[in-house]
């Protein structure tokens, strides 16, 4: 069973990284890319050209991002009774601590600076996967989802 | 600087064992216990026998316990604003739908099962402090108390700080770089 992750990147050179990285480290991995914060919203609310995405198992979400940012996305995930269980990774160049702090405080589920080094960029999408899609028990959504309306198209862990 | 760890847990032999593995993967860990959730709550606002208690880099805390259950300990820190950016984890035996869905539905930020045998365990352990307390940023300005001048040197592993933006030159100045290579 694929494991539907969400990447939400305005950069297409660190897309196609984090796209290469994620084949080499799990081939089960279905990586949807969404390239602002409103896009993001449209994928996880099925709307428009998305009205059959999938539930993602988990969120990679870059915080400085062209129309809606990744503080608002976060929010608005996490405020949401439907999407709230997703766990939302940031992932980011910033390394300031008002960011981190404003992050956690949102409830991101954890945070990362994207490293400079291709290398370490490797290996963190590795470390990446190898935690949250392979270590932790991720939620299976079925159970409830209010704010899950439309299509049950979303494969999931459960299915 | 040691990173403060609180492990929340009943079980006087899950104790220890967390603490024998911290202690082989990772001597910089200062381990603190609470054996139930009335305990974790006072040593997280530093009431009665905790009023120096150090706040933790990562909490590790069991589902179920006595006086008060982990589930009301993680509602309580995840509405507290001062206590709600301490990543938490949830380490349990339960592997229960039920438990995972309300644990991420209350802002843990992950669920662990406990393994049962103790190789797995260590594995485990060892896991959650490469994981948590290595590569994942902790939040480091959201002390709840500044009165311990040291509590901030545990955490300059984390390296530098800069402010990152979609002009600034660290991923630029790279890209060249990473395609070069990406093209072998």
């Amino acid at each position: 069973m694929a494991l539907e992750v969400l990447l939400v990147e305005d950069s297409p050179g660190d897309v196609r990284l984090t796209q290469e990285a994620f084949h080499a480290a799990n081939n089960n991995v279905r990586l949807h890319v969404a390239t602002d914060g409103v896009d993001a919203m449209a994928f996880l609310n099925r709307q428009g050209v998305h009205a059959n995405a999938p539930r993602p198992d988990l969120t990679l979400l870059d915080l400085n991002m062209p129309r809606m940012d990744g503080r608002q996305v976060l929010a608005r995930i996490k405020n949401d009774d439907g999407l709230k269980t997703i766990p939302t990774v940031i992932l980011t160049t910033s390394t300031a601590d008002d960011d981190i702090v404003t992050s956690y405080r949102l409830h991101a589920n954890c945070y990362f600076s994207k490293p400079v080094q291709l290398e370490d960029f490797e290996n963190l999408v590795k470390t990446i996967n190898d935690f949250w899609l392979t270590v932790a028990k991720l939620p299976h959504e079925e159970i409830l989802a209010p704010g899950a309306q439309g299509p049950k198209s979303g494969k999931s862990l459960g299915e | 600087m040691p990173l403060e760890v609180l492990v929340v847990e009943d079980s006087r032999g899950d104790i220890r064992l967390t603490q024998e593995a911290f202690r082989d993967v990772n001597p910089f860990i200062h381990l603190e216990v609470a054996h139930d959730g009335v305990e974790a709550m006072a040593f997280l606002r530093r009431q009665g026998a905790h009023l120096h208690a150090p706040r933790p880099d990562l909490i590790l805390l069991d589902l179920n316990l006595p006086k008060m259950d982990g589930r009301q300990v993680l509602a309580l820190i995840k509405d507290d604003d001062t206590l709600k950016t301490i990543p938490t984890v949830i380490l349990t035996s339960s592997e229960a739908e039920a438990d995972v869905l309300k644990s991420y539905q209350l802002q843990a930020n992950c669920y662990l099962s406990k393994p049962m045998h103790f190789d797995a365990f260590h594995a485990l352990v060892k896991c959650i402090n490469d994981f948590w307390l290595t590569k994942v940023r902790l939040p480091q300005n959201d002390r709840g108390d500044e009165s311990k001048p040291g509590a901030h040197a545990g955490r300059e592993r984390a390296g530098n700080t800069s402010r990152g933006t979609k002009s600034g030159g660290i991923r630029r100045s790279d890209e060249s770089d990473r395609r070069k290579r990406n093209a072998h």
